[in-house]
């Protein structure tokens, strides 16, 4: 048995045996990175669909970010997230060798994977790492699996092999046609739905490619599946900052989710919520690249 | 000359300077102060003060310390029973518990408890040196184990009286901080962070393990504890889904639970420069609800900047349930109340953030379960209240996670855990719950009474569980 497995005896948990250190680090793309970090625990519960919560210390925020992978023998879980506000930023600074403050998980809903026939999983960007496990698990129970990765250029296509190695079969699209079909992954999945019986879709990405997505397999009543990333706070269910209307009702993206219905989500009000801090997060965004925070 | 004279009053901040900064409000009694105080105590024979206190606190006892000067073992004293003074001194409902049955009161003010309570307990964290060195009741209880999950009054209590028998205690938090509701709800004005982390120190100074950023339930469960090693785990996991009015238009931004509100700005800091999280200075802010965490919602929007703060509360003066000292801090600070008013709906502006409430007038009916007076409203009454920020502060259901994933656990039907209210424990052999898990919301020191059955109990059953 691994060393880590019996320090994680919950019976000799310590401060020290539960620090979360970076084994490995991965810049995926310019602006997606991968860390890979000790955390047995969380390693040995979560599954896919689920998220952790990354606090870096005093000052820091409580940023969700999706689990991508977990190994249970290791002891570690791998996070993949964009460099986009000061926070990511900051994470991105982080090598191999340097101990995150706090990760908490793994929190939500795990993706409800059955075996329905056949299951297309669209990962659009980032989201991407989160489509990842769950292609992964969709193939392990038995369906047929089509993955579609989508990607504004070739430069930001993520985890391909990843994506292909678990599917029937796989499509990479671009926005700008520099690699893979030219277009949106709506037009794959719109050629699928045409020439093929889906049961079920699974998508995971930007707002506007989730909401997309469900217009596009409406009228084909195929049940559609999209993890949300709403803001959040304490990830717990503690404070509602997550809440988004689904089906008319309020529901707590971080405990009730992060998958849902897409058909039932309130996709503007979503999107008018994420954009509330917009100033603020740009401000201190400015502030980070300037080198004058803290 | 003290013996039958006023009770001394509480100095505070000016309201104009307190509403504009996070110091606390209240500054505590000085040295003459507490000794003259103290002397209003008859000492009386049946002593109704400590039968008023859930954790029975020996008031006559620590207050004749006072009397003679020695405040470090008048602090000692609470201890006995109380593990965290400075906390309770500053928030407990003194009013309807110890002070409520002192036989000053019939007459005239009662003796000052929990400002006495406080000034000790600040006097002896003060006085670093004289810290008494710990030694538990009986070491050789060390070998058994006890998980405690959640770090909230209730949890530090159970912790404490364990660890000071002799038994060895771990706590487990979800947050990034130790604390629980006394750090997240609680605001720094009215009780400082300074004095939450002298009181977590004394019960680490105790031997207790805290570990925080895991989530009981999520990273592993319940049972999980029991069957790796844990003689015993008490689940103190709080209120902790927040009650929304589940009206039109409350998904638009800027509508804020009272959990959200507060834990962005106690716990995340969100006011502050060198603090990530974000939060809009606000301009007008309407509060919805009356009770306590209402009142500190509007005393925190004040504080980081609002121009006006307006209580919305559907039934009258009479019917808020908020103690009466923070209603009287909040309307000196500058918060407006309108009453016998409820919300319909909220209003957004094109970016979808919230900028007006349509109310309804409400007027009152015949009593309701609640004895209260039930609201009604007024036909054709409609409103608008214009606003930029809603904090809903309506109270808040029992967290559901340990409910949701320990198999077998019995539970009310609105959430709370059930418990044997003697021993604390739940109908899992080995599982005790206490505090607002098992109440739904109440009271910091209600928390700490059920704390106090639960450690007793735990006590009890590890005992007879290996014949000690």
């Amino acid at each position: 048995m691994n060393t880590h497995c019996e320090n994680c005896n919950l019976a000799n948990l310590t401060p020290d045996s539960l620090r979360n250190v970076i084994v490995a680090k991965e810049e995926l793309s310019p602006v997606l990175t991968s860390l890979e970090i000790s955390a047995p625990l969380i390693a040995r519960s979560a599954k896919a669909g689920q998220f952790v919560i990354v606090y870096m210390g005093e000052g820091g925020e409580r940023i969700p970010l999706t689990v991508s992978d977990s190994d249970p023998e290791k002891g570690t879980v791998t996070i993949i997230f964009q460099k986009v506000g000061k926070s990511t930023l900051e994470l991105g600074t982080y090598n191999v060798g340097d101990v995150i403050e706090g990760i908490v998980g793994p929190l939500g809903k795990p993706t409800d994977v059955e075996k329905v026939g056949t299951v297309v999983v669209i990962g659009g960007g980032v989201g991407t790492a989160i489509a990842m496990p769950v292609a992964k698990a969709f193939a392990a129970s038995g369906n047929k699996l089509i993955t579609i990765l989508g990607a504004r250029s070739k430069d930001l296509v993520i985890l391909e092999d990843k994506m292909r190695e678990p599917a029937d079969e796989f499509y990479v699209t671009t926005d700008d046609g520099s690699y893979g079909r030219k277009g949106l992954v709506t037009d794959q999945l719109k050629d699928l739905l045409d020439s093929q019986k889906i049961d079920l879709v699974f998508a995971v990405g930007p707002l506007p490619m989730m909401k997309f997505v469900c217009k596009t397999t409406k009228p084909y009543n195929v049940p559609t599946i999209v993890s949300l990333d709403a803001l959040m706070i304490d990830g717990t269910g503690m404070c509602g900052g997550c809440r988004v209307t689904v089906g008319g009702k309020p529901m707590f993206t971080c405990v009730d989710g992060p998958d849902f219905d897409g058909q039932e989500v309130d996709w503007d009000e979503l999107a008018l919520r994420k954009r509330y801090y917009f100033e603020e997060e740009k401000e201190a965004k400015e502030k980070f690249l300037a080198g004058g925070n803290k | 000359m003290a013996k039958g004279g006023p009770r001394n009053p509480m100095p505070h901040q000016d309201p104009k300077v307190r509403a504009t900064n996070f110091e606390e409000v209240a500054m505590g009694y000085t040295e003459a102060m507490a000794l003259d105080e103290a002397q209003r105590c008859l000492g009386c024979k049946a002593h109704p003060c400590v039968k008023g206190c859930p954790v029975n606190v020996h008031i006559p006892d620590f207050i004749a310390k006072i009397k003679d000067g020695d405040y470090i073992g008048a602090s000692e004293e609470i201890k006995l029973t109380n593990a965290l003074p400075s906390v309770c001194g500053r928030v407990c409902p003194q009013e309807n518990q110890c002070e409520k049955h002192c036989i000053l009161g019939i007459k005239g003010e009662p003796v000052a408890i929990g400002r006495l309570e406080r000034f000790v307990a600040d006097y002896q964290a003060a006085s670093e040196k004289e810290k008494p060195e710990f030694k538990p009741l009986d070491a050789s209880l060390a070998k058994y184990k006890v998980a405690v999950v959640g770090t909230g009054p209730s949890g530090l209590t159970v912790a404490a009286d364990l660890a000071k028998l002799g038994y060895s205690v771990t706590m487990f938090e979800a947050l990034h901080k130790i604390g629980g509701v006394l750090r997240y709800g609680i605001p720094e004005f009215r009780l400082p962070r300074t004095v939450l982390d002298a009181e977590i120190d004394y019960v680490k100074s105790l031997g207790v393990t805290i570990l925080p950023n895991i989530i009981v339930g999520r990273t592993f469960k319940v049972k999980d504890l029991l069957e790796q090693g844990y003689d015993a785990v008490f689940v103190g996991s709080g209120a902790g889904a927040p009650k929304m009015m589940k009206i039109p238009g409350e998904g638009a931004a800027g509508i804020y639970s009272g959990n959200e509100w507060l834990t962005r700005i106690n716990l995340m800091r969100a006011y502050s420069d060198d603090y990530d999280t974000p939060i809009r200075k606000p301009k007008k802010v309407c509060v919805i609800g009356a009770g306590n965490t209402a009142m500190d919602c509007t005393r925190t929007a004040l504080r980081v900047g609002a121009e006006s703060v307006t209580i919305v509360y559907r039934r009258g003066r009479e019917e808020m349930p908020a103690r009466a000292e923070e209603i009287e801090n909040a309307e000196e600070e500058g918060v407006v109340f309108k009453l016998l008013t409820n919300p319909k709906r909220f209003i957004a502006d094109e970016d979808g953030a919230v900028c007006a409430m349509e109310c309804l007038k409400m007027e009152l009916g015949e009593p309701d379960d609640s004895g209260r007076r039930r609201p009604v409203p007024v036909e054709g009454s409609e409103f608008n209240i214009e606003c930029d920020t809603v904090i809903v502060a309506l109270g808040q259901n029992p967290n559901p996670l340990i409910r949701t994933t320990t198999e077998g656990l019995e539970c009310q039907s609105w959430g709370g855990i059930i418990i044997d209210e003697e021993t604390g424990m739940t109908n899992i052999p080995g599982l005790f719950a206490g505090g607002d898990a098992v109440t739904g919301e109440a009271t910091v020191i209600l928390a700490m009474g059920a704390g106090k059955v639960a450690a007793k109990g735990i006590d009890n059953y590890i005992k007879s569980k290996y014949n000690l």
